[in-house]
C-alpha cells in the first residue's frame, strides 16, 4: 500500500498545448481520490502520467517513497481500469484477468486462486469462460475491475470507468466500487467528469479546470466552502445561482444591488465584502438556500419575482424564476403548489450566501 | 383523395407507363434480378465460359489449326510424367511458399514501423506502394538488367568493392534464378501486405496496448498476445490472396527468365503458356494449367473454414 505524491507536474504537448499546469497533490495511503472537471481540464492526462502512459514534461511523481518518472508502466505496481474497459477481445474472461499475472510469471495455482477470488468478489464466477463480446456493459466493467484487483497493486487508477454505462447501472456500480474500495483498502485515483460520482466516491476530490487545480478537499468542504466561482458552479446539481451585483455602503450597512433586487450583505461577510464597496461582484446562492418567504423572513433577505417554470421531481420541486437579471432555481417543499407566471416572494438563508470577485472569481 | 385521383386520370398515357415500370421495380425480388444480370453476364462470359472450355480442351487433342478429338485423361497423364512439368510444379510450390513467408514477415515489420507516428508519415506511407503500382513487366525488366550476366549492376558493385572475385550467376543458374524470382516477387508484393496489415493495425485500440503494458507485457509479448491474434483475420485474407496470386504468377518469370535456363525456372503458368500457346498444343496446355485448380481450391476452402471457426468462437 502506498501514497502518491505529485510535485509541480506539467504536461506540454508538441503542438504547444499546456494540458497540466503545476499540479501538486498528496494522495494518502488507502485514500480514494477523485479528479473531476470538464473535458480538457487535464484530469485524464494527470492520471496517465501517474500510470506512465504519458511522458512527464516537468515535475515529479512519487509512489511510496520512490520517484517513478522514468519507470515504465509495468514497474510501477499500479493497475488501471479504462473507460472503454480495454478487455482483450480474443481472450476469455479468465485469461483477461490472468494475463497480468502470467506476464509476471506467477505460478499457475496462485493465478487460479487470485482470479477465482476476484471473480467471487465481483460476482462473475459464472462468466469466466466467456469472451468479452458475450458480456453486457456492466459485466465487462466488472471484468475490467477484476483484471485490476488480481494484481494486488499498490495503487488503482480509474479513467472514467462508469461513463459507458447506462444511468441505472452507473449508480449501482458506483456503490459497488465504493464497497470494493472499503474492502481492499488500496489507494485509488479516480477520474470523472461527473460531479455526483466525484462527491459520492471520493474521500477527497480535486477539481480541475484548464490544467490548473482549482480546489482540493472533502466533498462537503467543496460544496460548502468553494474557493472560487468555478468550483461553486461545478459542484452541486442544480448548480449554484449567480447574480452580478454592485456593493453599496449606506451609513455602514452594505447592500448588494442588482436590477430589481436589493439584498443586505450578511453580517459574517461584511468585513470581507467592505473592500469591494462600489464595485461589481457576484453573489452565489445554492437552490436549497432559497425558499418561499413566510412572515418570519427578514425583508432585507427577500425579494419578489414571478414563477417561470416548475419542475416537480416528487421529493422536491425546482422552481425557475428570474431575479436581478439572472435566471435562478430554488428547491422548494413538494407540498407547495405553484403555477407558471404566479407571483411569489422568495427568501434566502443569509448563512449560506457566497460572494465572488468579479474578475478572478475567487471567493470573498 | 378525390382531387388526387382525378388529376392522375388526366395525365398522359406515357406518364402512366413510366409509373407502372417504377411500380414494378418497387418489388425487391424483381429489382434484385435486374441489378444482378450485368454482373452475372460478365461472370458467365469471361469466367465460366473460358473455364468450361479449358476443361473440355484438356480432354481433347486440340491444337492450333486442328480441332482434335476426345482423348480422355491422356493430356493429364502425359503432364504427370513430364519432368519439366514436375520441375515447374515444385518451382511453383517453392516460389509461393518462400515469397509468401518473406512478404508476410517483411510486410508485418513494415506495417508495425509505419504504424508509429513520425515525420512525413503520409508521404512515406504512400511512396511505399510504388513497387506495387509499377507494372510488373516494367519492374521485372529492370530487375532482369540488374541480374544480367554481363551488365549486372550488383555484380559490378560487389566485384569492385572486393566482396566477390567471380561474378555471381544470378539468372544463369537454376537455383540462383529461383531465389532471384522470389526476391523480386517479395519486393513487389510486400507493399500490399504492409498497407493491408497497417489498415488492420489501425483498427486495434491503443488502449489494449496500454492495458497490456500495465499488465507487464514487453514489446514482444504485446505483439504476440495482442497484435498478432487481433490481426489474424486480416493476415489470413492477405496470405490467401497472395498465395493465389503467387501460385498462378506468370508475368514475373516470363520476363525475368522465360522459364530458363534449360526450363529450370518454369512455373505451372509459364510452362502451360509455352506448351499451349507458344507451341500451339492447346489441349495439353489446358491440362497443365488445370493442375493449379485443386491446389487453389484447397487454399480457399481452408481459409473459409478457418474464418468461419473464428467467427463462431
Amino acid at each position: 500500500m502506498a501514497n502518491v505524491t505529485i510535485r509541480n507536474l506539467n504536461k506540454k504537448y508538441d503542438g504547444g498545448f499546456h494540458a497540466v499546469k503545476d499540479v501538486n497533490l498528496e494522495i494518502r495511503d488507502k485514500e480514494f481520490m477523485v479528479l473531476v472537471g470538464p473535458s480538457g481540464c487535464g484530469k485524464t492526462t494527470t492520471l496517465r502520467m501517474v500510470a506512465g502512459l504519458e511522458e512527464i514534461t516537468s515535475g515529479e511523481i512519487l509512489i511510496g517513497a520512490e520517484v517513478v518518472n522514468d519507470l515504465p508502466p509495468m514497474d510501477r505496481n499500479i493497475a488501471m481500469v479504462f473507460q472503454n474497459y480495454a478487455l482483450y477481445p480474443h481472450k476469455s474472461v479468465y485469461q483477461n484477468m490472468a494475463f497480468g499475472l502470467q506476464m509476471r510469471k506467477y505460478p499457475k495455482h496462485e493465478i487460479e486462486k487470485r482470479v477465482r477470488e476476484a471473480a467471487e468478489i465481483l460476482g462473475i464466477e459464472s462468466l469466466l469462460e466467456r469472451k468479452p463480446r458475450q458480456l453486457s456493459g456492466g459485466q465487462r466493467q466488472r471484468v475490467a475491475v477484476g483484471r485490476a484487483i488480481v494484481r494486488h497493486p499498490e495503487v488503482f487508477l480509474f479513467d472514467e470507468p462508469l461513463s459507458n454505462l447506462d444511468a441505472m447501472l452507473r449508480v449501482q456500480m458506483r456503490v459497488e466500487l465504493k464497497r470494493l474500495h472499503e474492502r481492499l483498502e488500496t489507494t485509488a485515483i479516480y477520474v470523472t467528469h461527473d460531479q455526483v460520482e466525484a462527491m459520492t466516491l471520493g474521500d477527497r476530490v480535486v477539481v480541475m479546470k484548464d490544467g490548473w487545480v482549482q480546489q482540493v478537499g472533502e466533498p462537503l468542504e467543496l460544496y460548502g466552502k468553494p474557493l472560487n466561482r468555478f468550483v461553486a458552479g461545478f459542484i452541486g446539481s442544480p448548480a449554484m445561482n449567480f447574480v452580478d451585483v454592485t456593493v453599496s455602503d449606506s451609513s455602514g450597512v452594505l447592500w448588494a444591488d442588482a436590477d430589481g433586487l436589493r439584498l443586505k450583505v450578511p453580517p459574517q461577510l461584511v468585513e470581507r465584502v467592505r473592500a469591494h464597496a462600489g464595485k461589481r461582484i457576484a453573489i452565489g446562492v445554492r437552490p436549497e438556500a432559497l425558499h418561499l418567504a413566510s412572515g418570519s423572513d427578514l425583508p432585507e433577505y427577500s425579494f419578489d419575482t414571478a414563477v417561470d417554470v416548475v419542475e416537480p421531481l416528487g421529493n422536491e420541486i425546482l422552481v425557475n424564476f428570474r431575479a436581478g437579471g439572472a435566471p435562478m432555481v430554488a428547491r422548494v417543499d413538494p407540498a407547495v403548489r405553484l403555477k407558471a407566471r404566479q407571483n411569489i416572494r422568495v427568501a434566502l438563508d443569509p448563512e449560506r450566501v457566497h460572494f465572488f470577485d468579479d474578475k478572478s472569481g475567487a471567493a470573498i | 383523395m378525390g382531387a388526387g385521383s382525378a388529376a392522375g386520370a388526366a395525365l398522359p398515357a406515357e406518364h402512366v407507363r413510366v409509373s407502372r415500370l417504377t411500380r414494378l421495380l418497387e418489388s425487391e425480388k424483381l429489382l434484385a434480378s435486374v441489378l444482378l444480370v450485368p454482373g452475372l453476364a460478365i461472370l458467365l462470359i469471361f469466367i465460366a465460359y473460358p473455364f468450361v472450355m479449358a476443361l473440355w480442351y484438356s480432354l481433347t487433342s486440340i491444337r492450333v489449326g486442328d480441332p482434335g478429338q476426345f482423348v480422355g485423361l491422356a493430356n493429364f497423364t502425359k503432364a504427370w510424367n513430364d519432368t519439366i512439368f514436375q520441375t515447374a510444379f515444385k518451382n511453383t510450390v517453392f516460389y509461393t511458399f518462400w515469397a509468401t513467408i518473406f512478404k508476410l514477415a517483411l510486410g508485418m515489420w513494415l506495417a508495425l514501423l509505419l504504424n508509429r507516428t513520425f515525420r512525413f508519415k503520409r508521404i512515406i506511407r504512400a511512396s511505399m506502394l510504388l513497387p506495387f503500382i509499377v507494372p510488373t513487366v516494367l519492374s521485372a525488366f529492370a530487375w532482369r538488367w540488374m541480374f544480367d550476366p554481363t551488365f549486372s549492376v550488383m555484380n559490378w558493385v560487389l566485384y569492385h568493392s572486393g566482396v566477390i572475385t567471380d561474378r555471381l550467376p544470378f539468372l544463369s543458374d537454376g537455383d540462383w534464378a529461383m531465389w532471384c524470382a522470389v526476391l523480386v516477387n517479395t519486393w513487389r508484393g510486400m507493399p500490399f501486405f504492409a498497407i493491408t496489415l497497417l489498415a488492420g493495425l489501425q483498427t486495434i485500440s491503443p488502449d489494449l496496448h496500454e492495458a497490456a503494458a500495465l499488465d507487464g507485457a514487453n514489446a514482444w509479448n504485446r505483439f504476440w498476445h495482442v497484435t498478432w491474434p487481433l490481426l489474424l483475420p486480416v493476415t489470413l485474407v492477405v496470405v490467401v490472396f497472395s498465395v493465389i496470386q503467387t501460385f498462378s504468377d506468370f508475368q514475373l518469370i516470363y520476363v525475368l527468365t522465360g522459364g530458363g535456363p534449360a526450363n529450370s525456372t518454369h512455373l505451372i503458368a509459364t510452362y502451360a503458356y509455352q506448351v499451349g500457346v507458344a507451341s500451339g498444343l492447346l489441349g495439353e496446355g489446358a491440362a497443365l494449367s488445370l493442375f493449379m485448380f485443386p491446389v487453389l481450391f484447397a487454399v480457399v476452402w481452408i481459409q473459409l473454414r478457418f474464418m468461419k471457426r473464428m467467427e463462431g468462437a
